[in-house]
């Protein structure tokens, strides 16, 4: 697996206030990578440091081995969380001068926008001002405007905010097919269903440091907390006060509980056993949003 | 480099085919093409209508003023009045005619006279005083015992000749020349700043405002889309002034022969010598980087359109003040005010030009001039590329100074490099 992206203990200060402290990351080429953490801890002041729109104040930034300068820029995509195109441009004209400022010759960025105005459904827009677009149609141009250069790293931040559910499969759907192109992604998202679909690498950030860092399924394996799901036609509120249960959920058929580790499922089921019949008992790895709100959300508290 | 020719490209055309560009040249320029067919277009208005009649009552022996009014009469018509002086009150009255002139004999056997009008602004009235004037003069000499040549003599103006013995001042028609040119550049300057330098501003609040800008500045240096912009927008000034000369030049050729030189006679360019003109390129130029440079680092640190006025009046309220000084000087190049804002750099690209134009200055205090305008330029473009980088990230709200402050201290954080 090769690294083409990597961070080495890069640290950012504002005056007093530390916005990413020593983070030391590496992206794996062909792959993508999900950067996660609350609001405000850190994604998008490390996102302007990998595209120079930020110095570091300590450490190193390097790509494919070399230290990232704007010459990197054009394999470089990015869709920032605020969106924003020329509203008074046609869809044609902004996204070949965007191309432009890429490195992209500006025949080969009409070929490319066709293909991919085509895939999303939407040629009949071209040259209409963007102005006049629906927001779902306009952050689909913002999404084609990241991509039509083929950057060999693209950073999207959100990209599915905002869409309805056909276009969020679209787009995923665009995003998975530029991954088994070869494009490393650096994916952020607040939505952790996301995320676990598509990211096999991942860190969490919190407060600047990352809290929790590596491959999905070894940060859910060594994650020691389980979930146990329970219907039952019985009231199994009782379970609330056994010992190893941290958490209980009330669902429509009977209970969602998390456990602190696998070895107090055993004492769940010897309870229930007593009480009756269960028609359902099944013992869950933890999702990712659970891991999340574990090792970042400890700052809401 | 290539990133900054697109840039340069961009904003030049998409600025050069926006509708309002072309429909307010196009207004300008039809204008321009009026002026040159005002001559006609007044005589049209004017022209049919014969000089005013005005009634005179001739109270004098043998009506001799009378006599001698109307031998010299011009711009209105004397017309003996048969009839009471009540009469031709009520004459004028019913705008049979534009005046009445009552002529009498004063004590001293001079004339005297009464103009009665419907108005007191009334541009006859001050004619036939002249003629009169003229009259009495030539009356109370002629009783004093002068003879007419004797008069002649008295009233020709004396010989008075201007020698300049400085080697650098100007001719006479250098002078007239410089000062036209003067004045067309402090205008155009003024102009172009006020024009030009809110065009930069809201192009770059513009981008800040639909937050395109985080896009273009992870493509391409934020420093060298600054220059970009500013160079860009320079094009489109020189675009406008390039079609404006081309009209003027075109009326000339068209309608020249019909206007006796008017136009180039008041500014009198015709005359104007050829370094004068160099000069006037170089502060044309210089003043317009000077101001660009200022409304590009203003307008990124703000993030609504609103702001971009407020931000950019002190720049403006610089301009209209190097303008009045300018004016002020034109009549009083020498005074000490002029001479020494002819240094501050804000001021230079007119006042030193109005110098160099009107008076003759010394070569090293152009120069002198010109360096510091020179070292403040790049002073404020290192300080505005400086604010830029900084202030096209924030979108802060508070007051103009604050946000300056704080797109300064933000830049530190951001990479230098190409």
């Amino acid at each position: 697996m090769k690294l083409v992206l990597q961070l080495k203990k890069v640290t950012k200060r504002f005056g007093s206030f530390t916005a990413v402290d020593q983070l030391t990351l590496s992206i794996p080429e062909g792959e993508m990578f999900g950067f996660l953490g609350a609001n405000g801890a850190g994604k998008t002041t490390t996102f302007r440091m990998i595209l120079n729109l930020m110095e570091n104040t300590e450490g190193e930034i390097t790509w494919q081995g070399k230290k990232i300068t704007y010459g990197d820029s054009d394999e470089i995509g990015y869709l920032p969380e605020e969106r924003g195109l020329y509203p008074k441009l046609s869809v044609k004209e902004q996204l070949v001068y965007l191309a432009k400022l890429r490195g992209m010759a500006k025949a080969d960025s009409v070929k490319a926008l066709k293909t991919w105005l085509e895939r999303f459904n939407i040629t009949e827009y071209e040259n209409k001002k963007v102005e006049e677009l629906s927001k779902g149609n306009q952050q689909k141009i913002q999404f084609i405007s990241a991509v039509l250069h083929n950057p060999r790293l693209l950073i999207l931040d959100e990209p599915f905010s905002g869409l309805d559910p056909v276009n969020v499969e679209m787009l995923k759907q665009a995003v998975i097919d530029l991954k088994n192109a070869g494009t490393s992604i650096i994916f952020s998202s607040h939505r952790m269903e996301h995320v676990e679909e598509l990211c096999r690498f991942l860190c969490i950030m919190k407060q600047g440091k990352p809290v929790v860092e590596g491959d999905l399924v070894e940060i859910k394996r060594s994650f020691r907390k389980k979930n146990i799901t329970i219907a039952a036609d019985y009231d199994v509120s009782f379970l609330k006060d056994t010992a190893g249960v941290i958490k209980y959920q009330e669902t429509q058929q009977g209970c969602r509980l998390q456990i602190a580790s696998a070895e107090d499922a055993p004492t769940v089921w010897k309870q229930l056993a007593e009480k009756g019949f269960v028609s359902k008992f099944e013992v869950e790895e933890p999702t990712l949003n659970d891991i999340f709100i574990e090792k970042a959300g400890e700052s809401y508290a | 480099m290539r990133k900054f020719w697109i840039v340069f490209s961009h904003t030049y055309l998409s600025r050069v085919k926006a509708k309002g560009f072309i429909i307010s040249s196009a207004i300008f320029l039809l204008l321009i093409c009026g002026l040159f067919y005002l001559p006609d277009i007044i005589e049209r208005f004017s022209g049919n209508s014969e000089d005013p009649v005005v009634a005179v009552i001739d109270d004098t022996e043998n009506q001799q003023v009378y006599e001698a009014l109307s031998a010299s009469a011009d711009g209105y018509k004397p017309e003996l009045f048969e009839g009471t002086e009540e009469a031709a009150r009520q004459a004028v009255e019913e705008e049979e005619y534009e005046g009445l002139l009552v002529l009498r004999q004063s004590e001293q056997n001079l004339p005297e006279a009464t103009f009665y009008s419907m108005q007191l602004t009334n541009n006859v009235s001050d004619d036939i005083e002249s003629q009169l004037q003229q009259v009495k003069v030539a009356q109370a000499a002629s009783q004093a015992g002068i003879d007419e040549a004797t008069i002649q003599e008295i009233y020709t103006p004396v010989s008075f000749e201007r020698e300049a013995l400085d080697k650098e001042a100007k001719t006479e028609e250098e002078l007239a020349g410089s000062q036209g040119l003067v004045y067309i550049l402090v205008f155009g300057l003024y102009m172009s700043v006020i024009i030009y330098g809110m065009m930069i501003a809201t192009d770059i609040s513009n981008e800040k405002t639909s937050r395109v800008m985080e896009i273009l500045i992870s493509s391409s240096s934020p420093v060298s889309q600054m220059f970009a912009k500013i160079l860009a927008i320079g094009l489109v000034g020189l675009t406008q002034v390039a079609l404006i000369v081309a009209v003027i030049y075109t009326m000339i050729q068209v309608r020249g022969s019909e206007l006796d030189g008017g136009v180039l006679e008041f500014t009198g360019l015709a005359d104007a010598s050829p370094v004068t003109l160099w000069f006037a390129l170089i502060f044309f130029i210089l003043g317009y980087f000077l101001y660009a440079t200022i409304c590009a680092g203003l307008g990124s640190v703000v993030s609504r359109m609103e702001d971009v006025q407020q931000l950019v009046s002190p720049v403006i309220f610089l301009v209209v003040a190097a303008f009045l000084l300018s004016m002020y000087g034109l009549g009083s190049p020498d005074s000490p005010v002029i001479v020494v804002t002819s240094y501050i750099p804000f001021f230079t690209p007119m006042i030193m030009f109005l110098r160099i134009g009107v008076l003759g200055v010394p070569a090293w205090e152009a120069a002198l001039g010109i360096a510091i305008l020179i070292a403040t330029i790049l002073v404020i473009a290192w300080i505005s590329a400086k604010v830029y980088r900084g202030g096209v990230l924030m979108y802060g709200k508070g007051g103009a100074f604050k946000q300056l402050k704080q797109a300064l201290k933000l830049s530190g954080n951001i990479k230098n490099k190409k």
